[in-house]
């Protein structure tokens, strides 16, 4: 039983004015936020909309330069963090301030640890126990951060929030490192919490989880409030369009492909992971030119030994990769980018870009040794920064300019760079691999719009995704995979969502009659 | 061969083990917090020097140790000061700090004595029986002070806390640097009694380098000993049996070479940090920053 609360509910936080400045930029230009007591309330904005620094400021973290804030009605200033949490307030980071060596019991005591000058881990475990298991959070205090998947984590996060009596918990963007089974976990607690008379504050950019979890959402653009709303009375569409100041098209359109010959094909890969696992078990797959094969999975199940075999990034143990017919098995990086293969990786700062350097030298990346990049074994630096640049206006990079720094860019600017750069040499098969994991929904429309052009000029495209929703949107043929094999391959629209689901989660499907394998 | 292992070798473990104990409980203290002390030879060969300075000058081996370790906290405050309020490279600091330690007592040596390289001889302080001198036990009873203070107190959590992810603990409002400033200093008092052992405790007067790599010894039974006081302590013992066994076999004149047997603690010293010690595993934020805003 969900309680609704009172539309008249006391307000738990009341922010009003909230103007921050930074040297060169206006982070919060006004915003106003009402969260009522008992509610779950979305905070929805883009990357860079204002939000992270709305909470900071509500944490104590810096002061606003102009602006009120009540907390149960009561004017507060808050001077550090310390005095947010006095308040009733507490905060759970996206990045996790956990210590990983520690214990869940350590964690969450860390700061708290009470007045004596030694500790008394017994007692401090044993309220540690009792406050998860009253939440639901099934967390054992006894056990190691390192221990933990991540979605229990972030429960450890919660807890010591709830550790500190906080009434109003704020988490900033809390699913954005989760699985959708830990999502809907997450939903549930908080749905508990709710219950429980807490106020939650969810800072998120993602519509989806608006719908499903908040009671109401507020919209900010560019340091601005630009409404809020109950989310019964609200559609999807509204809030986009709220969010980005146009409208935008949650949905790709995209005409039926027209598949050609085989550009990638995998026979029956294996490898061998850590402890004897096999990562890979007799992977086979195949990606014509002119389609976009979306490979669904919870992750974990391979995926990244797949794409880092296909990429020359590993070596499998056995089986054949072959790209546009010749064999590139064990080939390395570059050897593959002259058959025409792109890679477009999983963690933008780790495999992508070198974040320090600047976006001229980051253009080079796999580049180096092709023309026009270079020429007799010198690198041609001035006509990289033209191209650097020209490919930056084509693809709305938003950067001073080519000689900016990697690192300066906004999530969303760094992988529209990176699809430029990987888009250039014209290539014939492109991996994408979650390419759209933490950006904002206009991003997305653009990485998107940009799968399907390559689609439709005649390439391969092979999209990895942990999220149902990009696969659904895009693939026109979707394959699942479940401990390092593919357990089903469907044309769109042949196979349903829940379907999907259940072969993700290693189960089978009577479809037809005939049980689904390849 | 039974006469090999008798009551002398014992004690001569136990002298040798105390530096280092003093020593390695200072940088793992350092350590845990999160800042890298390589300092810790320069840190020892000051408290071996100001010890003799304070007993030569206040005529009371007693005064010379209390000289030692305020001396020791004070090359641990330029540590600290360089490495954690500028942010400098910690290993550059540290290995400054032993470049000027060195210098700067063969310099005070010649002008204070007019002596090159050495000390007069002064008063010792007490041994407790024949051959084991009263920081012995001392340094023996730091390791469960030590461990007590680690696994069982507020600071020791937030200390390793600190030296685990300092930017977590900063935001639970743990006070970061103010906290590893302490450590440092504590680690360069610790540091300086080991020293002082060396030349008021053992000897009777100061000899220039008479540390000998200590310092790097104790380090690398930080690391053997995985950060933790007791494993540290067992690696302690493990270079001072190596030491005392070369000793040993010398008075007992056993027929290996002694060239081979000198080089034993430090090929020892060697093969622990060249990765036989694969399990060991640093603190996760040392020589990182908590963030600023």
């Amino acid at each position: 039983m969900v309680v609704q609360p009172e539309p008249q509910a006391p307000l738990a936080v009341e922010m009003a004015g909230i103007v921050k400045r930074f040297p060169g930029v206006v982070a919060n230009d006004g915003i106003d936020l009402s969260v009522r007591r008992g509610e779950i309330h979305a905070l929805l904005g883009e990357n860079g909309a204002g939000k992270s620094t709305l909470m900071n400021i509500l944490m104590g973290l810096y002061p606003p330069d102009s602006g009120e804030i009540r907390i149960d009605g009561v004017p507060a200033r808050f001077h550090s963090p310390r005095d947010a949490v006095n308040a009733g307030l507490g905060m759970v980071h996206q990045h996790f301030m956990l210590i990983s060596r520690f214990t869940v019991t350590e964690n969450v005591i860390l700061g708290n640890e009470g007045a004596s000058f030694t500790l008394d881990r017994r007692a401090a475990e044993r309220t540690v126990g009792e406050t998860a298991e009253r939440y639901g959070l099934r967390v054992d205090p006894k056990a190691l951060i390192d221990e933990l998947p991540v979605g229990m984590q972030q429960r450890v996060e919660i807890l010591r929030v709830l550790y500190q009596q906080s009434r109003t918990l704020i988490l900033d963007e809390p699913t954005a490192l989760l699985t959708p089974q830990e999502v809907e976990d997450l939903y549930d607690i908080l749905l508990q919490l709710k219950e429980a008379g807490h106020t939650v504050i969810f800072i998120t950019h993602k519509l989806r989880e608006v719908a499903a979890i908040s009671d109401r959402v507020t919209v900010i653009r560019r340091g601005k409030t630009v409404g809020t709303r109950e989310t019964r009375e609200t559609t999807a569409e509204e809030l986009a369009e709220l969010m980005v100041g146009r409208d935008v098209r949650l949905h790709v359109d995209r005409p039926p492909s027209q598949p050609g010959d085989a550009v990638l094909q995998v026979f029956d890969l294996h490898l061998r992971g850590k402890g004897n696992r096999d990562v890979l078990d007799g992977l086979s797959l195949g990606v014509r030119r002119g389609e976009i094969v979306g490979v669904a999975g919870v992750e974990g199940n391979g995926q990244t030994e797949l794409v880092e075999c296909i990429a020359g990034l590993q070596k499998p143990d056995s089986g054949t990769i072959m790209i546009q017919g010749t064999e590139t098995t064990g080939w390395n990086p570059i050897e593959l980018r002259e058959v025409g293969l792109s890679y477009i990786p999983e963690d933008r700062h780790h495999r992508g870009l070198v974040l320090p350097f600047s976006l001229t030298e980051n253009m080079l990346l796999g580049n180096s040794t092709f023309a026009p990049f270079s020429s007799g074994g010198r690198i041609d630096y001035a006509r990289t920064r033209e191209i650097a640049a020209k490919e930056m206006a084509e693809f709305d990079v938003r950067a001073p300019g080519p000689e900016t720094p990697a690192g300066s860019l906004s999530g969303g600017n760094q992988q529209k760079f990176i699809i430029a750069r990987e888009l250039f040499r014209e290539p014939d098969v492109i991996l994408a691999i979650q390419p759209t994991r933490g950006l904002d929904v206009g991003a997305i429309e653009f990485v998107h719009g940009q799968l399907v052009e390559e689609r439709d000029k005649g390439r391969g495209v092979m999209l990895i995704s942990f999220d149902l929703d990009e696969i659904f949107d895009l693939a026109d043929r979707i394959l699942i995979i479940y401990q390092g094999r593919i357990v089903g391959d469907f044309p769109s629209g042949k196979i349903t969502r829940a379907e999907c689901g259940l072969l993700m989660g290693g189960k089978t499907i009577e479809q037809e009659g005939e049980p689904i394998r390849v | 061969m039974a006469d090999f292992f008798d009551i002398n070798l014992l004690k001569a473990i136990l002298r040798m083990a105390t530096p280092l104990i003093f020593a390695a409980m200072g940088g793992l203290i350092c350590e845990r917090s999160g800042v890298m002390n390589i300092g810790l030879e320069g840190m020892m060969l000051t408290g071996a020097f100001v010890a003799v300075l304070g007993t030569y000058y206040l005529h009371n081996p007693w005064w010379g140790l209390l000289c030692a370790l305020i001396s020791g906290a004070l090359v641990g405050l330029i540590h600290a000061f360089w490495s954690i309020g500028l942010r400098s490279d910690q290993i550059v600091t540290g290995t400054a700090i032993n470049l000027l330690a060195a210098g700067i007592t063969i310099f005070l040596c010649q002008r204070l004595w007019q002596q090159s390289g050495r000390s007069p001889q002064v008063e010792t302080l007490p041994n407790v029986t024949s051959g084991v001198n009263v920081l012995v036990p001392i340094a023996f009873l730091l390791v469960p002070v030590v461990w007590y203070f680690l696994r069982t107190t507020k600071p020791g959590l937030r200390l390793m806390a600190s030296g685990e992810s300092p930017q977590a603990a900063e935001s639970v409002g743990i006070a970061v640097d103010k906290l590893r400033y302490v450590a440092v200093m504590t680690s360069g008092m610790f540091a300086a009694a080991g020293g002082a052992y060396l030349s008021i405790g053992s000897l009777s007067l100061f000899t220039r380098d008479m540390t000998a790599g200590r310092g790097f010894i104790a380090l690398a039974a930080v690391i053997f000993g995985n950060w933790m006081p007791i494993g540290t302590l067992g690696a302690c013992l493990l270079f001072a049996g190596s030491q005392a066994l070369q000793v040993q076999a010398q008075i007992k004149g056993i027929g290996i070479s002694t060239d081979l047997l000198l080089a034993l603690p430090y090929l020892l010293t060697l093969i622990a940090l060249a990765g036989f010690v694969r399990n060991s595993r640093p603190p996760a934020g040392l020589g990182q920053h908590p963030t600023t805003h």
